[in-house]
């Protein structure tokens, strides 16, 4: 029911845009899924999409809007290339990756704790303090790239140098995405599942989210809580980011989060709060994204209609989700 | 610098500010009725596209500012339904909104990308505009920069000296105390968040067919409907501080001109992100006024309390929280 009210929605608009409809259904079909190099283009989207979804069950669960996702995959991003500029002729490039992975991690959930404490000592809201965050972390890659970092020569909107092969998580070329990626993917995704379902700190976390003041009497300090929360769901984002750097473009770019934490915040909302459905959701949004590529050299239509796809996917089910448990269903209000 | 700057200075940050203000004291009135319309940065986005889009195909001004109002209450209608009605999360369906709006703007916006466009002319009222100073800074504004100063006004004393300001406020308060008293505050509700819908589509108005006319991505007001949503809570939830609010802010948008070319090097896009700092910092100020620790040092000094006072607002009290009859 939700396709096809989302598939009528999207008729229309396209109807309204005065573009061929059956036309765009087809090339986002084939864009996505046409050939193993687009599959592989959709997995190196569903990376990113997944870490960042599995970062926000952390903070949803506690019933924290951590919109400052986004700047915590840029601060993954800047940790990252700031190692590898660094190790740039290390006779150990193994190790310097490594590195790059830890420091990454670590500015993804500092960016993250950054928030949590504005949000837990200072008492400023999460969704404003996250969101200025994530302007903040665009201002500091600009000027990082415009900056410090220039390119020799002409600073760019393209970017930083690209680093030496040597620092690429290698990429079989039969495969086209990096093992690497999919396997810290896969274990992200695991660990999530452990941390939540049998451990005291995820059980802690519901028991916050659930019910902020009756969790004082078990004990239960929710500042310290929420800010455990933030800084695993930051360093998730920050690996998203360093993946960013390290796999898919070998250097910092502008646009290096490309949104994914906001969509990912879409996937988790769709995935009703689940982890089971967290995957499989991230690659239909990744698909729609890779999908949409093509919308602008074919047909010269903008490639946000993912995003318009994607929105209004969420929007009603959250809507049917409302209408069934009738006037009475509330999970997340703040 | 010399007086005339000075003015032109302060016409500017009038000038400046309308949309913000206008955005401001839409949320204002849905949020003291208890709901948050978390979508304001898609709105306002969605709104300017369709004005300017409309005001280009149909040539008046009036039609494209009478579409961005209904783009406005459109989408605060879904918020007001699935907030009020069906008991969704009001911040949920705001964001999505928030992000789907600005997508759907985007592409459905995109054939009328840089092109030219009608806007607002200065409409300077005659016999004022002559006055000595105040000619120039009050009365040489387009339409638009008078209403934004009407709506303040209006506002204020919508919310505090008429009736349904009173119930809107008593339901924003404690909506089971008002139902009491005979109102029904989902419908009251509603019927605000629709009204301060309309101002922030007319927000987005102001921006494409006015201070940053025309269409494109990025148009050039993304950003400004979560820094509205902020300066709200910055004022309080009082209109006169909150429009106070807007034009401070206003004011530290037109100061940030001349530093950008004290640093030629520093691209300008880094100076675009200065507002968001701002704006964490003056909602951490704000909160930092409600710590314990503060609160008790200021009892015991009468002047600081005093100041704290009129810092500190307090949120509607039933903000965010779905009326649900017992």
């Amino acid at each position: 029911m939700v396709a096809a009210i989302v598939l009528v929605f999207i008729s229309a608009i396209l109807v309204l845009a005065g573009a061929p409809v059956l036309e765009v259904h087809g090339l986002l079909v084939t864009g996505a899924v046409g050939s193993w190099s687009k599959l592989a283009q959709v997995l190196r989207v569903w990376v990113p999409l997944t870490l960042c979804s599995c970062g926000l069950l952390y903070t949803f669960q506690i019933g924290l809007w951590n919109i400052g996702v986004e700047g915590q995959v840029m601060l993954g991003a800047i940790g990252a290339t700031a190692v590898l500029r660094l190790g740039f002729d290390s006779a150990l490039p193994g190790a310097v990756l490594g590195a790059a992975l830890v420091v990454g991690m670590l500015g993804g959930a500092l960016w993250a704790l950054l928030a949590g404490l504005l949000k837990t000592w200072g008492g400023v809201n999460e969704i404003f303090a996250g969101l200025g965050l994530n302007f903040v972390a665009q201002g500091l890659i600009l000027w990082l790239i415009f900056g410090p970092w220039r390119r020799p020569g002409v600073a760019s909107m393209s970017g930083t140098e690209p680093f030496a092969e040597s620092l690429w998580f290698p990429t079989p070329a039969v495969w086209r995405i990096s093992p690497h990626a999919l396997g810290l993917t896969l274990v992200a995704l695991a660990a999530t599942a452990l941390v939540l379902r049998h451990t005291r700190l995820g059980l802690a976390l519901r028991a916050v989210g659930g019910n902020p003041s009756a969790s004082y009497l078990f004990g239960l300090k929710p500042g310290r809580l929420m800010l455990w929360a933030m800084g695993l769901a930051g360093a998730l984002a920050g690996l998203a980011g360093t993946l960013q750097v390290t796999v898919v473009y070998h250097r910092l770019i502008p646009a290096i989060s490309s949104n994914y934490g906001y969509l990912a915040l879409l996937v988790v909302m769709l995935a009703d709060y689940r982890l089971s459905w967290v995957p499989f959701i991230a690659f239909f949004f990744a698909a729609l994204n890779v999908g949409s590529i093509q919308l602008p050299l074919v047909l010269q239509l903008d490639s946000s209609l993912s995003g318009v796809i994607q929105g209004a996917l969420v929007l009603t089910v959250l809507l049917i989700h409302a209408w069934n448990s009738g006037k009475a269903g509330t999970r997340w209000t703040t | 610098m010399d007086d005339l700057n000075v003015l032109a200075v302060l016409a500017g940050v009038l000038a400046g500010a309308s949309p913000i203000v206008l955005a401001t004291m839409g949320e204002t009135i849905t949020e003291k009725a208890g709901l948050i319309n978390l979508s304001l940065d898609g709105t306002i986005l969605l709104a300017a596209m369709v004005a300017f889009l409309v005001a280009h195909d149909a040539g008046s001004l009036g039609l494209g500012f009478l579409a961005a109002a209904l783009v406005g209450a459109g989408i605060a209608a879904v918020v007001g339904i699935a907030g009020v009605y069906m008991g969704q999360s009001q911040v949920a369906v705001g964001f999505v909104l928030t992000l789907m709006c600005r997508d759907l703007a985007y592409f459905l916006g995109n054939p009328y990308s840089r092109i030219q466009g009608p806007r607002l002319a200065p409409l300077p009222v005659p016999g004022l505009e002559r006055l000595p100073l105040l000619g120039s800074l009050l009365f040489r504004h387009s339409l638009l920069v008078y209403l934004s100063v009407a709506v303040i006004a209006t506002t204020w004393w919508y919310l505090y000296r008429t009736r349904w300001g009173l119930e809107l406020r008593a339901v924003g308060e404690n909506p089971q105390a008002a139902h009491a008293r005979g109102i029904d505050p989902k419908r009251l509700q509603l019927l605000h968040a629709l009204l301060g819908g309309a101002l922030v589509g007319l927000a987005g108005g102001a921006f494409s067919l006015g201070i940053k006319p025309g269409w494109g991505r990025p148009q050039g007001a993304e950003g400004m409907g979560w820094i509205a949503l902020a300066i709200v809570i910055f004022g309080g939830w009082h209109p006169l501080k909150v429009a106070l609010g807007a034009y401070l802010f206003a004011f530290l948008q037109v100061l940030g001109i001349p530093l950008q070319s004290w640093w030629p090097s520093v691209p300008a896009q880094v100076f675009q992100v200065a507002p968001f700092p701002l704006m964490i910092l003056a909602l951490l100020l704000l909160g930092l006024t409600q710590k314990d620790t503060l609160q008790r040092w200021a009892d015991a000094h009468p002047r600081v309390r005093k100041l704290l006072r009129s810092i500190q607002g307090r949120a509607p009290r039933a903000l965010g929280r779905p009326y649900r009859q017992e």
